[in-house]
């Protein structure tokens, strides 16, 4: 995955920089509702389940999930990018569902996942996730 | 019954043109005015995107008109039949009279099409999704028919079916972009370079120049002017996603809210519909539609639409103008859905004509299965 990101990841933002921050210590948190439990991704300023706008954190997550759904991309989205590689949907043992790359393209839906990173010159880290087990 | 009908519908120059959005756009206004027996004169609403960022101030302005109602709601390949609920609400409460939808784009000539969409650093996709590469919007349908071909035992040759009968419908329209290209099989479908596994490029829509444009009016005036009226009898409109990982199921599509919507608005069902005209950006849209449009049961749209059901001559008449898969896809084909609904009720669709069509359904999905508008449409004769 030396590739990555095929785009740069833009700074971090008001709602968004304590989950990157994580990152920057390889921690995959989500972002959490205090009042309620709701769990969601990717962070917001309120709690799309209860309407809460206070006492959201980002939760220490497990970095597990599986495969909901992928494709191989055999087109480059822009020039200079090697193709092809495995984008995929990945339901978190959590609920919420994020995208990632994948290694290889020999996959089935609801293949167990786990997180792993991918170090970003500012010191931030990009999760990718990978076969578990 | 809305109180509204289509009375005019057009279509401007198609394919490589050459030509400006504005020259394209004004074809398609003016074409579907003349068509309508109507001017710019009459006109006091416009509805249209993708012209400028102030979209119809734009548009109004190159056409000398000072509208009292405009709606420039950007929603992709929805948009035009978001604006035929609008319009019929805004003639409904007197907010206009006389409403023009259009939409045209020269996205071929001017090589303005890219495999990534418009990034917009601002938005959440910017941070968690953009970085790893996903073609938009090909990787969001691409993986919505991994998980439909995974989660109801279909075949990727199924899936082709939709491909295979737009071209037969595109041989029976002059007007379509591969009109003489002959016919296309499930192989070559199968054998054509792939994009976004399970999706080749014959399982994709066409990148062309195009526009189109339709006039709404009361159903009263429209029984004064020179064409059958086509009355909007229902609509419905869903917003579900922008991201790829929003929504919790990829094979449940927001069409079944608007389809649902427009039906019951219409006091029909899916059985009463003569013709079908829905958005099919890609092979695996059109089947969702289908499916969620609710003319076949969960999981059942692979095997319905096999047998010839959707071709020329089929029982379900499916996309009849050959589609954005093989007549033209301008990026927005929306309002060529509309028109497309409209000549096949008014009997004007030459060699591809489906007899005696009294009940049409235009549906417009907009970016990733984003946006998803219903429109019913009928005519008595």
């Amino acid at each position: 995955m030396n590739d990555l990101p095929v785009f740069a990841v833009p700074p971090a933002d008001d709602v968004t920089a304590g989950w990157w921050d994580a990152t920057r210590e390889h921690r995959y948190t989500l972002q959490t509702c205090g009042g309620c439990g709701h769990v969601q991704h990717p962070p917001r300023v309120v709690c799309i389940h209860c309407g809460s706008d206070d006492d959201l954190w980002f939760a220490p997550a497990s970095g597990s999930g599986e495969v909901d759904a992928w494709t191989v991309v055999h087109r480059p989205p822009r020039p200079g990018v090697a193709v092809p590689y495995t984008i995929a949907r990945i339901r978190l043992a959590e609920g919420p569902i994020v995208l990632t790359r994948l290694d290889g393209d020999d996959w089935r839906i609801g293949e167990p996942v786990r997180v792993g990173w991918v170090d970003l010159d500012d010191g931030r880290a990009l999760p990718v996730f990978h076969r578990d087990g | 019954m809305t109180g509204a009908a289509i009375v005019g519908a057009a279509e401007s120059d198609l394919g490589v043109t050459d030509k400006s959005i504005l020259t394209l756009q004004t074809q398609a206004v003016t074409r579907a005015l003349a068509d309508a027996g109507l001017t710019l004169a009459d006109v006091d609403g416009l509805a249209t995107t993708a012209v400028a960022r102030f979209s119809t101030t734009q548009l109004a302005e190159y056409l000398g008109l000072e509208p009292r109602w405009v709606d420039s709601t950007f929603v992709g390949g929805s948009a035009a039949e978001s604006m035929v609920a609008r319009a019929a609400q805004a003639i409904g409460a007197g907010q206009a009279s006389v409403v023009v939808i259009s939409f045209a784009s020269n996205q071929r000539s001017a090589r303005s099409r890219n495999l990534t969409g418009m990034l917009e650093e601002h938005l959440p996709e910017a941070q968690f999704e953009t970085p790893y590469g996903p073609l938009f919007p090909l990787s969001h349908y691409a993986m919505a028919a991994n998980r439909y071909l995974h989660r109801y035992g279909g075949t990727r040759e199924q899936l082709a079916e939709i491909a295979v009968a737009a071209r037969e419908w595109a041989l029976l329209n002059p007007a379509a972009f591969r009109h003489d290209a002959g016919p296309l099989t499930v192989d070559d479908v199968l054998g054509a370079t792939m994009v976004s596994s399970p999706l080749t490029v014959a399982d994709c829509c066409l990148v062309t120049d195009g526009g189109g444009a339709v006039v709404v009016t009361s159903s009263d005036r429209a029984r004064d002017l020179r064409r059958t009226p086509v009355e909007v009898l229902g609509y419905g409109e869903r917003s579900t996603n922008t991201s790829m990982t929003a929504v919790d199921d990829l094979t449940r599509i927001g069409a079944r809210g608007s389809g649902a919507e427009a039906f019951a608005r219409a006091g029909i069902t899916p059985a009463d519909v003569d013709v079908l005209e829905v958005y099919d950006s890609f092979t695996i849209t059109a089947a969702l539609n289908v499916e969620a449009l609710g003319f076949c049961g969960e999981g059942e749209v692979l095997d319905f639409i096999q047998g010839g059901r959707i071709r020329p001559g089929g029982a379900l008449p499916l996309d009849t103008s050959g589609g954005g898969l093989s007549y033209c896809h301008p990026g927005q084909l929306g309002v060529l859905l509309l028109v497309e609904a409209v000549r096949q009720l008014r009997g004007e669709a030459g060699a591809r004509q489906v007899p005696g069509a009294r009940t049409a359904v235009a549906h417009g999905t907009g970016g990733i299965l984003s946006a998803h508008a219903t429109v019913v449409l009928g005519v008595d004769r």
